[in-house]
């Protein structure tokens, strides 16, 4: 793995070497390192490109790091991933994606992960985007993920992308059985000419299904974002989705939350601000003797934290 | 010290806010009063750099700040603490602590500031500064920033409202031990008898001119016994009853 690798495994897994525990690392197309665990085993796709990732029932206190890096201008992969969570887990999975781009083909990974979350399991997922290099080429990533979760399940999802990243639609679906309860943590910050759509759906068809998707997003320079939420009540359950979004510049937001009931116990709830940084919030760090930039650097950081 | 020297401030071109204000601040305490409306609060914008006059000086130790901006007069030693605290989503107490304090705040460090303020560092240091604090904790945090800068200018606008759960005695314990510290001075805009109090010189401020200017011992019985001592007459009248309730 050469420097320009490892600089964008340490982005978006963090990693300086191997992880503990189980692994598969993916780069340029191609698989660079896997390890399997007693309780959870990675297998390659037979039928398309892609991994599944098997995880022993009732395993816990474990881990999974899933990074996928191209550093070579032009390459364009789709690839599947699935994850077979069994009942009473509870695990962390890390992915992440980064690109590097110096030339002048665009870059393309599209990720489709499908999560099978097994009764009462608790996952963890992270994942992070990051997109560098100085090519004219564009770093374009097209996340899916698709989320089935069993009765009394618990996920939560953290996701970033916060540089680099030209192009992105970020498609996340979610069904809900009974007890079962969805968490996501959503951070966006685009620049330049970028453009990032955000598309969640979630039904919840169990009774005690709970979904609370909660993005925060800055739109710089002549950047678009579009924020979409759709929550379906269709038992008794609850739901509250919230978009806040700082604009600058000549950025372009739109939030379009949506709610349907279908029982008339489900109560749900959409929150969404677009604003740009306040006045008094500059003032009130620049008289703690922070320059206007620094002040700002600092609103920002604080709210995509 | 601080010097202010014929300073204007007008906005829409004729709309006099303040009119040649000469004042010279080198005492412990000085507290700015009057009638609401009578440039107090635009006073000390004036001499944090938030507005710039359109007329007169601002000398800090004898050099000219009239014209730099919010941060170098910062960066001088000048610190201000708003009437209305402002909320930050995602940037957390002690953020903001050690922003104020320039270098990274320790759970002791922070201890220390918040303390001072009432507030207990293990149960605030995390907190974000958003919605979920009260007008009142917001309030004690901005005088906490104040105190982690320490600078030799130290302006309060009216500090003592909405922390009436607080008692004033421990607001002026602060300011009393914040003097200990950086042998600075205090600018206390305020209309709280006891805080006039504390004060070595009174200045009060009425349409945007200095109405009086002296010590306090000479100011402070006009003030309170003119029409515009309405708002502290009130807030005597609630500490009294406040008081009853305590002992009774």
């Amino acid at each position: 793995m050469d420097e320009i690798q490892k600089n964008l495994l340490r982005e978006v897994a963090e990693l300086d070497s191997l992880p503990v525990g189980a692994y598969n690392i993916r780069a340029n197309g191609g698989m660079a390192a896997r390890n399997t665990t007693a309780d959870i085993d990675i297998v390659t796709k037979t039928d398309k490109p892609g991994i599944d990732i098997i995880i022993r029932p009732g395993t816990k206190k474990q881990s999974v790091h899933i990074p996928v890096i191209i550093s070579e201008a032009g390459l364009k992969e789709v690839v599947y991933n699935d994850f077979f969570i069994g009942d009473d887990c509870d695990v962390v999975i890390i992915a992440g994606c980064g690109i590097h781009n110096c030339g002048g083909g665009d870059s393309e990974h599209d990720g489709v992960h499908q999560f099978f979350v097994g009764k009462n399991a608790r996952v963890r997922y992270i994942e992070k985007h990051y997109g560098e290099g100085d090519g004219r080429g564009k770093r374009l990533m097209n996340p899916t993920t698709v989320v089935h979760m069993e009765e009394g399940s618990y996920m939560e999802m953290e996701t970033t992308q916060i540089a680099g990243v030209d192009d992105t639609l970020r498609k996340t679906t979610a069904d809900l059985a009974a007890g079962a309860s969805l968490v996501v943590h959503e951070k966006v910050m685009t620049t330049g000419d970028q453009n990032a759509v955000s598309d969640f759906t979630a039904d919840l068809n169990g009774e005690g299904a709970s979904c609370n998707i909660v993005s925060r997003t800055v739109a710089r320079d002549n950047s678009r974002q579009h924020f979409i939420s759709r929550l379906n009540g269709n038992a008794p359950c609850s739901g509250h989705t919230e978009c806040d979004s700082i604009i600058m510049d000549q950025a372009h937001v739109l939030a379009t939350p949506q709610l349907e009931a279908n029982n008339i116990d489900a109560s749900l709830i959409h929150e969404a601000a677009i604003g740009k940084i306040a006045g008094e919030q500059l003032i009130k760090l620049m008289t703690l003797g922070l320059t206007e930039q620094e002040a700002e650097e600092q609103i920002i950081n604080g709210f995509l934290k | 010290m601080l010097e202010l020297q014929h300073i204007g401030y007008e906005v829409d071109g004729n709309k006099e806010i303040l009119h040649d204000i000469n004042l010279t601040v080198n005492e412990r305490f000085v507290a700015i009063t009057g009638p609401n409306g009578g440039g107090k609060s635009t006073l000390a914008k004036v001499i944090a750099g938030i507005y710039t006059p359109t007329s007169g000086r601002i000398l800090l130790d004898g050099e000219d700040i009239t014209n730099l901006s919010i941060t170098e007069r910062a960066k001088l030693g000048v610190s201000y603490a708003f009437q209305q605290p402002v909320r930050f989503k995602g940037l957390r107490v002690r953020d903001l602590l050690s922003l104020a304090a320039g270098k990274d705040t320790t759970v002791n460090d922070a201890c220390g500031f918040l303390s001072e303020v009432g507030l207990c560092a293990r149960d605030y240091i995390d907190r974000e500064i958003d919605a979920s604090l009260s007008g009142g904790e917001l309030k004690r945090i901005e005088i906490a920033m104040v105190l982690a800068r320490g600078t030799k200018l130290s302006i309060f606008d009216e500090p003592e409202a909405g922390i009436d759960l607080w008692s004033f005695q421990n607001l002026i314990r602060v300011f009393e031990s914040m003097y200990e510290k950086t042998r600075g001075s205090i600018l206390i805009i305020s209309h709280q008898e006891r805080i006039l109090n504390i004060a070595d010189t009174i200045v009060v401020l009425r349409g945007g001119r200095l109405d009086k200017v002296g010590p306090r011992e000479q100011i402070l019985p006009g003030v309170l016994g003119s029409a515009d001592a309405g708002d502290m007459a009130c807030s005597i009248l609630t500490d009294k009853l406040e008081e009853g309730r305590a002992n009774g």
